[in-house]
């Protein structure tokens, strides 16, 4: 398909910092060629602002092909924007239409406070992964790699759940902004494999406490985390985080 | 500058083992005295600054992103080399370290190659017990592929994914050090300058991206894993992030940069299609193992594909090449699709591209298993394009990938800094004038696992475990000349002013500049007239960017600036060493020198070695020095894909 030029009004948050109030602002695009991807429209939006010596709007983002997990916005209300299993990044402006307006708001959670504009601080998700996200083994004493056998569909699982991104839009996306998917996604795949099972107890326990500590709320099975997730991650994992979990607290330590 | 490369003594196989000897060791109850600076959490700095920990090192690590999980490397698709010679084919480390060498076109050092070959192992056997979900056979043991064009499967991997899998790794070994308490990281965190005191490197300053305050930190060594500077010619497959400036502020306290004009460009990635593009995507070089490259052979023929008949089209690759058809190295395939290109047969909206075609795999084999060997290639490549590549030709064209030159540094990996470490795509080692696939997550992992805990061991054994207070007049001073640099970038004030632009405008300007002249083929005209044009977009620059906001806060256009404004300097040594290297190796193509088969035409006999280039002040011409290359245990020879 040829690209085309379409002219869109965004509405954009805007917020300085913390201790200051947000709100909306509309700003007008014209030319706008389907071909863009979404950040290049705000690339274009922030060129656009700066010369007319306003503020550019901040944003996170940065290897712009999907896999970083940087960047992240709401748009129309749904984390990442209207496609399945799509970062922003990779996010075209092909499906959006001429005249239409968008709304581009912040990944908003009481864990996630934001920084500036579409800008917030995800570091709650490395202090869950520095509580037990990783299999204690120092460098220089690893025992052959084809001494652990991992049958083929073990793998393959655990690799489903270690596609995660980190980017944080299953957050923003559950009514009671859970990080469960994300929390699952790393103890299944350290629960699926036999290089985590040494520590399985500890991680689950140690991954859920800071969670909770963190501001994160419960899953209440509403699976906006999985329909927004742009590695399709699926809430089977928050499954096995829950039997992880009670094997946990329930089973008698040996 | 004196350029002693340290190689140790004894037989290739045995100088890792003398040189391990031979290095001094920190007593373990006086490793908890020492703090080491790491910048960048990539491959190489995660992994560096996780093992020192490990060791018990107090580890400070640095990233501009605003988690150590989001470093570049994460965007490796395809796999990390290990002479396991699991496959039962023949591999062996010498085998690797061979391979390695002579993709590299020869202009690498011998022994860092072989211990990069021998390290590969421990590597994997380390990745596995981190619980990197590898690919696996039905039986559980680990699966390989083939790759880059080696004739041993030695390639692990996790789907198209490798890169993500390994930083993972190595991000989860990194957080477990923080909470031991032995690693402080610091994210959203730039370097902005190198604290050199008594010739030693003590402290960095960095700009907190979030505050816009300027912070200094000391500590007994400084290690820089800050990636490489393909972002100079602005469009490239790296991450928006990546830049020169840690490596170009530590070349101007003087650590010598080697080989600049090295730099790789991958013939498949997806075309340029407008202005306002921000970057390039790649698509496995997987592909070119069914896909059929050609072009129209008629000049502006703008018929659909499908409308063109076979006697219309030119398959360049298979015609000049029948023998390696469309799997040509990286650097062979990059060139002939430019070539085609100039001469105007380019297909597209820009011209810019050439045509990668499956029909012909699709009619032999069926649409099924087309899709499940590139099925997901396909998908990435639709979500970008709108194009179906089972029902049309994708399109594809060259981007820089990848760049081979970096700080220069001894086997110890310490640069001509005391106590300045340069590990991972940041130096220059391992790769000569052509890295082979497969290999950049093995360096940057060895480099930080394996290698640079046990040298820096010895540096710091001898350097003495003196704290270094911050407020040394040497950090005002440093702290001093960042500021002045930061104001001067800030002095335009006025928007309306005639001529201002924003600072992308000059950013895109330079990379058409080095793209143009100090590509995928360079000339002595095309060079020296980038060596002219460079300073003039620099002048432009400072006097007419225009930057909103402060210093004194969250400003992602200043940050931008101040990494625009180190290319622009940077990009006059790369294009100084392209002029200077008067013959053609690996990926740098000078026309002046090829073979009648318009391949690569290396002259030993005046440049196998190490360009290295010194820092001399302001409007100085850098001193040029060389290391020279020695070849005892491989027989330099002439690449033919015929």
């Amino acid at each position: 398909m040829a690209a085309k030029k379409i002219a869109i009004t965004v509405k954009v948050w805007r917020q300085t910092d913390q201790k200051v109030k947000g709100s909306l602002e509309t700003y007008s695009l014209s030319d706008i060629s389907t071909d863009m991807s979404f950040l290049e429209m705000l690339d274009v939006l922030n060129d656009q602002l700066t010369m007319e010596g306003k503020e550019p709007v901040a944003f996170d983002h940065d290897c712009r092909e999907g896999i970083c997990g940087t960047c992240g916005a709401v748009v129309d209300g749904v984390a990442h924007g209207p496609e399945r299993e799509t970062t922003l990044c990779q996010l075209h402006m092909r499906h959006f239409d001429n005249g239409q307006t968008i709304c581009i708001e912040p990944f908003r959670a009481k864990a996630f406070p934001i920084i500036r504009d579409l800008i917030v601080d995800r570091s709650a998700f490395d202090r869950i992964i520095a509580a037990g996200g990783f299999v204690s083994v120092n460098a220089g004493s690893a025992q052959d790699g084809n001494n652990t056998l991992v049958a083929q569909h073990r793998a393959e699982q655990a690799m489903d759940a270690a596609a995660c991104i980190g980017c944080g839009a299953c957050v923003a996306a559950c009514p009671n902004a859970a990080a469960m998917l994300f929390v699952s996604a790393k103890i299944s795949q350290l629960a699926l494999l036999p290089q985590g099972h040494a520590e399985r107890k500890m991680r689950a326990q140690a991954m859920v406490t800071i969670m909770d500590n963190e501001g994160f709320g419960n899953c209440g099975n509403e699976r906006e985390c999985e329909n927004v997730c742009p590695k399709g991650i699926s809430i089977r994992n928050i499954a096995r985080l829950n039997r992880e979990y009670l094997r946990a607290t329930l089973a008698a330590n040996e | 500058m004196q350029l002693d490369a340290k190689i140790p003594q004894g037989d290739l196989a045995g100088k890792w083992d003398n040189c391990r000897f031979d290095n001094k060791l920190v007593n373990p109850a006086n490793k908890r005295k020492f703090d080491v600076i790491v910048v960048g959490t990539g491959l190489a700095g995660a992994s560096a600054a996780a093992s020192m920990a490990e060791l018990g090192y107090n580890v400070k690590s640095f990233c501009i992103q605003d988690s150590p999980r989001r470093a570049h490397s994460i965007a490796a698709q395809g796999g990390i080399n290990a002479a396991k010679n699991y496959q039962n084919d023949g591999d062996s480390v010498f085998r690797l370290f061979y391979d390695t060498i002579k993709g590299g076109d020869f202009r690498a050092r011998e022994a860092n190659v072989y211990r990069l070959a021998q390290v590969s192992n421990n590597i994997m056997d380390h990745c596995v017990a981190q619980g990197i979900p590898f690919a696996r056979e039905y039986g559980g043991t680990l699966a390989n592929r083939s790759f880059g064009g080696a004739q041993v499967s030695r390639t692990f991997y996790a789907r198209g994914q490798t890169g993500q899998q390994l930083l993972l790794g190595a991000y989860s070994s990194l957080m477990r050090q923080v909470a031991a308490g032995k690693v402080t990281i610091f994210p959203r965190r730039e370097m902005m300058d190198l604290v050199v005191i008594d010739g030693k490197a003590r402290g960095i300053i960095v700009r907190n991206l979030i505050t816009g305050r300027l912070e200094r930190y000391s500590a007994n060594a400084v290690v820089l894993a800050t990636g490489g500077y393909g972002n100079v010619f602005y469009l490239s497959t790296n991450a928006m992030a990546c830049n020169v400036t840690a490596a170009w502020r530590a070349y101007k306290r003087g650590a010598g940069f080697a080989n600049p004009c090295f730099v790789q460009i991958h013939p498949t990635c997806i075309p340029v299609h407008g202005d306002y593009q921000s970057k390039l995507t790649l698509m496995s070089e997987s592909l070119r193992n069914d896909g059929r490259v050609w072009v129209p052979k008629q000049q502006g023929d703008t018929r659909n594909p499908a409308d063109i008949p076979e006697q219309d089209r030119d398959y360049f690759l298979e015609r000049k090449y029948p023998s390696f058809g469309n799997l040509v190295p990286r650097d062979v395939a990059s060139r002939n699709a430019k070539e085609v290109c100039d001469e105007g047969k380019g297909v597209g909206e820009t011209r810019l591209a050439v045509y990668l075609d499956f029909q012909e795999a699709i009619n032999r084999d069926g649409l099924d298993l087309i899709l499940k060997k590139y099925g997901n290639l396909f998908q990435m490549y639709e979500k970008i394009t709108d194009a179906d590549p089972s029902k049309e030709p994708m399109m594809i064209y060259p981007a820089i990938h990848y760049t081979m030159g970096g700080l220069w540094v001894d086997y110890q990996l310490q640069s001509t800094i005391d106590g300045l470490f340069v590990i991972g795509e940041a130096n220059f080692s391992d790769h000569g004038a052509n890295r082979l696939g497969a290999s950049a997550l093995m360096q940057g992992l060895a480099d930080g696992y394996f290698i640079l805990p046990y040298t820096i061991g010895n540096y710091l054994a001898q350097a003495g475990f003196d704290k270094q207070p911050v407020d040394d007049p040497a950090f005002n001073l440093v702290e001093e000349e960042v500021n002045e640099r930061i104001t001067g970038l800030l002095k335009n004030r006025d928007h309306n002013k005639a001529g201002t632009q924003p600072v992308d405008y000059y950013h895109r300007k330079l990379g058409a500049v080095v793209w143009d002249h100090c590509g995928m083929s360079r000339d002595k005209a095309g060079l020296t007239k980038a060596l002219a044009k460079i300073p003039e977009i620099r002048e432009e620059f400072y006097e007419n960017v225009y930057i909103p906001g402060t210093g004194q806060e969250l400003n992602q256009s200043l940050e931008r600036a101040g990494r625009v404004a180190d290319f622009l300097e940077f990009a006059e040594v790369m294009v100084l060493d392209a002029l200077e290297r008067e013959e053609s190796c690996g990926c740098h193509l000078r026309e002046e020198s090829q073979t009648e088969e318009h391949e690569a035409k290396r002259d030993d006999d005046h440049y196998s070695h190490v360009a290295v280039w010194e820092y001399k002040g302001k409007n100085e011409q850098p001193a040029l020095h060389k290391e020279p290359l020695r070849f005892e245990n491989v027989t330099p020879s002439q690449r033919s894909y015929k």
